[in-house]
């Protein structure tokens, strides 16, 4: 982990990282997002069987001032989401890449990673920001 | 008057800006500058302002009758004590609460009429306020299209008709479709095809108003609210006449999930009709999606008991284009006056209230149905509204009534061509018995032959 | 400094069983005149003697902070003085009592005065005609977006779907354009601060139904080339929407009619001096340009002379005309709420315009915008300004500067501002600008306070260089400090419950 970007994930402009496990793609946001984005006060996340389109607004990460969309990372059908956010938002700030992780996703197509950064990558556009 | 600028201040300070005249300090190019005189009343002293609201006030006669208008603003008695309190200038003057620290007071009033409105409706979580009872239905409507995705809502036609008639100025905007419920032999909402209407799963919510635009108690009978929610579709239940929140079984009992409703009654003036003042309550699953401010209580640095504007990442200043709605400025000071209404008269107050509305109108309708050719049309229970049948054409008997000094009700034909020989007769606790006598006095006095239907 | 158990109590837990007061005779019993199933089973609320409602409120009011307590420089709303015989003549009974579905006969008074404001305000703004139905600022600009679509749907023009909205804009902007299912488009302000007619005319065409501009903008500047935009938008066949959150800036010195404005919205709250009352009732009445007047709310007022219709004259004395509520408008958009309007703020309202006349408001206009740019040159070697020239009724300052050398931010600022007993400036808006400070004076403000200010202001800013930690711990002096947000948010208790009561 450089900067505190972790390694073996991939992450989106958006400030959102991917774990992948074969077709199965955990989502969250970056540490860099939560800082931004100060206490979380809610998170609004798709239901279960949604299908998203990547890159598409899918969802709300609320903080006491400020909104931001969720552009999903990647597509496909959610097979789960994170329910304990919803008594214990603080999780995203404490644990971005771990508690704190959005939902889950069976990816429609897994050529559609290519389109996301590496951690060199998201790590020199957070440096540049 | 207002200005507390001498010529010399207005010197000095245009000097210390470094220009020559208030007339360069607004230089407009000549395109957009002023090309004629602007017409508006002469400049008064105060004395002078007073006399032509005299004036006003003598050309506006409404007072000298004895009245039995309601339909959504009602007469009700308000101690002095409210006014007393609610126009001290810190209330009276304040901005919206951006700056807690210094706004606790009101702060606190509002959590506590949220608090009482929640109490009154028995739903989880009330707002702020909003603009109206009929704006509050179209944001409730909203909330429901939100919550389920679904492009329609099902309105009782008992339900106000400036109620409806605001959802579909509302409905135009956002493509909604807003279909209506018939209301059913004895004035109730005819619910016997919400189940086949609801069948096909695209409506967001089913509406009714209890007490109903005729007066009647329209709660969902037992059973149909369930069955609506079965379907994934919103109950929303309409209050116009906040009284009725005093005695008749709350909202939430019979299986609203929000409650859309008009305060005006608890305190606040009629004032040819604003401002009044809307509440939204709800279920805690549709908090997020409530429309407007809402105060929460936190604590402060010191760990005291602090209020705050909170949830405000919903609202039009930090969400814009996404924020649940656009209001901004709402209805506080009307909601200032309801709360402390509410804390004078309290539990046993408005108890009283409500059975004194109740018992006069039901002894109006007693009285008024006893004269020939009258009666009362429909025959659901009513709360203080009662729909009165009369002989030949309502409007007739409406203006024979005023040659008696008496606002008899409202003409329902101008809502509701069918009912056009029904009166929508309102008494409260401000109505005495004496001017019911005078009412049936001059009804017995409308000409027989007006009994033949023309 | 621990203050008394009381001072935190709520009503509902200074309630009494039994301690009721008598404001009416005894209620008979509800069972004995409606259905048991029809009533509810309990009523959940205090009983509270009056004396403890008078202490409870009024300790309540001591605890809030209003025009009448001190300088309220709340830039974007216009904190001028409340004159008190605004609240008086709306309180005179006949006003106060008359029913709105009273018979046009026994109102004429109260539609006089409807007519009369709605006169005076078509003409001061050089509009056709307002209509006086919409609520506040926010419900007037939803009503003039529904005007807009459904005078271009008449005209089949249904592609135009997109408001533009400069980067400045107030956020019921976009928020009033979703509500109608309009697109929204930001347009980048200009190094000025300006929308330059070059950018409108990239950003406008054929999809364009509405532009929501207001002049002077929200940064208190004022758009010169305005009319150039307006011509623009037209040249595209669009329609133009003037905020009139700003109007206090322009009374008998430019129109947004002249402009090239066809839609506007009031603020009579902020101009007119409705009083804010804590956040509300405003009034924000919406007015329109000839070819718009048939799509109005309804209902509107029409006035009568010997000689027939005269709705649409100028102002004039109301003895000699009769007046009527006119719901009979096909083409209208319908109702905004229930009513015909908040009618008492128009009683207040109208008060105010007779208590100055066309003078009187010019010199509002001129001394407000003299005493925002007194507060510029008071402030600019301590503050950042970014616009450092003639502005209007507002002006805007940051803590850019400040921030990075001392941490101090805008936020600090305000609630430091809170502690020598002012209420400080907007604070976070416009958006375009960081840390920043917006301040309106007002026109009601005498020298002596704007000095003042200007001197607490600098003193602040000063320790904030030597001493920033006492900065950032501010407010001390209030009745409570700063107050822990993210818990009420993430924890909401937006209500009480009775002791009782499962969670």
């Amino acid at each position: 982990m450089a900067n505190g970007v972790p390694a073996g994930l991939l992450y989106s402009k958006e400030h959102e990282w991917v774990k992948l496990d074969g077709d199965v793609a955990t989502v969250g946001i970056t540490d860099y997002a939560q800082s931004s984005l100060g206490d979380i006060v809610y998170v609004e996340l798709p239901r279960t069987g949604a299908q998203l389109t990547q890159f598409g607004s899918i969802g709300v990460v609320e903080s006491v001032k400020a909104v931001s969309d969720i552009f999903t990372p990647v597509g496909g059908e959610v097979v789960g989401i994170n329910d304990g956010l919803e008594s214990d938002p603080a999780a995203v700030n404490r644990d971005p890449y771990g508690a704190g992780w959005f939902y889950t996703v069976r990816l429609n197509d897994v050529a559609q990673t290519s389109e996301l950064l590496s951690p060199d990558a998201y790590e020199r556009l957070i440096s540049e920001a | 008057m207002y200005t507390p600028h001498t010529p010399d201040e207005i010197g000095a300070m245009l000097e210390a800006v470094g220009v020559a005249s208030l007339d360069e300090l607004l230089r407009v190019p000549d395109a957009i500058a002023l090309r004629e005189a602007v017409e508006l009343p002469p400049r008064c002293a105060e004395i002078e302002i007073a006399a032509r609201f005299a004036r006003h006030a003598e050309r506006t006669t409404a007072g000298a009758y004895t009245s039995f208008l309601g339909a959504g603003a009602y007469r009700h008695y308000v101690p002095p004590v409210v006014g007393a309190l609610a126009m001290r200038g810190e209330f009276l003057t304040s901005y919206t609460p951006y700056q807690a620290e210094v706004s606790q007071g009101y702060l606190q009033a509002i959590y506590e009429w949220q608090t009482y409105i929640a109490l009154l409706t028995g739903l989880d979580v009330a707002n702020a306020s909003v603009y109206d009872g009929a704006t509050a239905l179209a944001e409730a409507a909203i909330m429901a299209v939100n919550a389920t995705g679904r492009k329609g809502v099902l309105v009782s036609r008992a339900v106000h008709p400036n109620y409806r008639a605001v959802l579909r100025t509302y409905a135009e905007g956002l493509d909604l479709a807003v279909d209506e419920l018939p209301y059913a032999a004895d004035g109730r909402t005819d619910t016997s095809t919400v189940d086949a209407a609801l069948a096909e799963q695209r409506y967001a919510a089913v509406v009714v108003q209890s007490p109903n635009v005729f007066g009647a108690i329209d709660a969902l009978p037992p059973g149909v609210a369930g069955r609506v929610k079965a379907t994934g579709t919103v109950v929303i239940a309409v209050v116009a006449e906040a009284m009725s929140l005093a005695a008749l079984a709350a909202p939430a009992t019979w299986g609203a999930e929000i409650c859309a409703g008009e305060a005006q009654s608890f305190g606040n003036a009629i004032a040819y009709g604003g401002p009044h003042v809307g509440f939204i309550a709800a279920t805690n699953a549709h908090l997020r999606r409530i429309p407007g401010r809402l105060v929460g209580r936190s604590v402060d640095v010191a760990g005291r008991p602090a209020y705050v504007l909170t949830l405000q990442a919903r609202e039009q200043h930090i969400r814009r284009e996404k924020a649940t709605s656009n209001i901004c400025t709402n209805q506080a000071h009307c909601a200032l006056c309801a709360t402390i209404y509410l804390a004078a008269m309290g539990k046993t107050g408005l108890r009283d209230c409500a059975a004194l509305n109740v018992a006069r109108t039901r002894e109006l309708r007693d009285k008024v149905a006893a004269l020939d050719g009258f009666s009362a049309r429909f025959a659901a229970p009513v709360f203080n509204e009662v729909a009165v049948r009369v002989p030949g054409r309502a409007r007739d008997v409406l203006r024979a009534l005023e040659k008696a000094s008496i606002i008899g009700g409202l003409e329902l034909g101008r809502f509701y061509p069918e009912l056009d020989d029904c009166i929508l007769m309102t008494a409260t606790e401000m109505t005495s018995s004496a001017d019911v006598d005078r009412l049936v006095a001059a009804l017995a006095e409308v000409p027989a032959r007006a009994a033949a239907r023309v | 400094m621990p203050l008394p158990a009381f001072d935190t109590e709520l009503i509902f837990e200074s309630g009494r069983e039994g301690r009721a007061n008598r404001y009416l005779p005894d209620g008979p019993a509800l069972d004995a005149l409606l259905p048991a199933d029809a009533l509810r089973d309990d009523l959940p609320l205090p009983d509270n003697s009056e004396l403890d409602v008078v202490r409870h409120f009024t300790r309540l009011s001591q605890k809030t902070f209003g025009i009448d307590t001190a300088f309220y420089p709340l830039g974007s709303c216009t904190m001028k003085y409340n004159p008190r015989i605004n609240d008086a003549m709306a309180n005179v009974p006949a006003l106060r009592d008359v029913h709105p579905f009273a018979p046009d006969h026994a109102a004429q008074g109260a539609l006089a005065i409807m007519w009369e404001l709605e006169r005076a305000l078509a003409s001061l703004f050089g509009m056709a005609a307002f209509s006086l139905n919409p609520a506040a600022g926010a419900h007037a600009e939803l009503a003039a977006l529904l005007i807009a679509k459904a005078y271009f749907a008449r005209r089949g023009e249904t592609q135009r779907n997109v408001v533009i909205v400069p980067d400045t804009a107030h956020g019921t902007n976009p928020a009033s354009a979703a509500m109608v299912g309009y697109t929204v488009r930001s347009l980048k302000s200009d190094a000025h601060g300006r929308v330059d007619p070059d950018d409108m005319r990239a950003a406008a065409g054929d999809d364009t139904a509405v532009c929501m501009m207001t002049n002077p903008n929200t940064l208190g500047l004022f758009e010169p080339r305005i009319h150039e935009v307006a011509d623009v938008v037209h040249a595209a066949g669009g329609l133009m929407y003037y905020d009139g959150a700003n109007a206090n800036a322009l009374m008998g010195n430019t129109r947004p009619g002249d402009m090239g404005f066809d839609l506007m919205h009031l603020n009579l709250h902020k101009t007119f001096t409705i009083p804010h009352g804590g956040g509300g009732a405003g009034a924000g009445p919406v007015g329109v340009a000839a070819q718009l007047v048939e799509f109005l709310p309804t209902p509107v007022v029409r006035a009568y002379d010997a000689s027939g219709d005269a709705s649409a004259t100028g102002w004039r004395e109301t003895d000699g005309l009769t007046f009527a509520l006119d719901f009979d408008r096909p083409s209208s958009i319908g109702p905004m709420r229930s009513f015909w309007s908040n009618f008492a703020h128009m009683v207040r309202a109208l008060a105010y315009v007779y208590a100055n006349g066309a003078d009187g408001l010019a010199t509002v206009s001129q001394l407000a915008v003299l005493n925002a740019n007194y507060l510029r040159v008071g402030v600019r070697d301590v503050l950042d300004v970014p616009y450092d020239e003639v502005n209007r009724h507002e002006f805007v300052a940051s803590a850019q500067s400040l921030k990075r050398e001392t941490g101090v931010r805008a936020l600090d600022l305000a609630k430091a501002l809170l502690d020598r007993g002012y209420h400080a400036p907007t604070v976070y808006f416009p958006l375009i600008v960081p840390e920043c400070l917006m301040i309106e004076p007002t026109e009601t403000e005498s020298k002596e306070t704007l000095d003042r200010f200007v001197a607490d202001l600098r003193d602040i800013v000063a320790t904030a260089r030597t001493d920033p930690q006492r900065v950032l711990e501010t407010p001390v002096n209030t009745a409570v400090g700063r107050i822990d947000e993210t818990r009420a948010a993430r924890q909401p208790d937006l209500r009480w419950r009775p002791p009782a009561a499962t969670p």
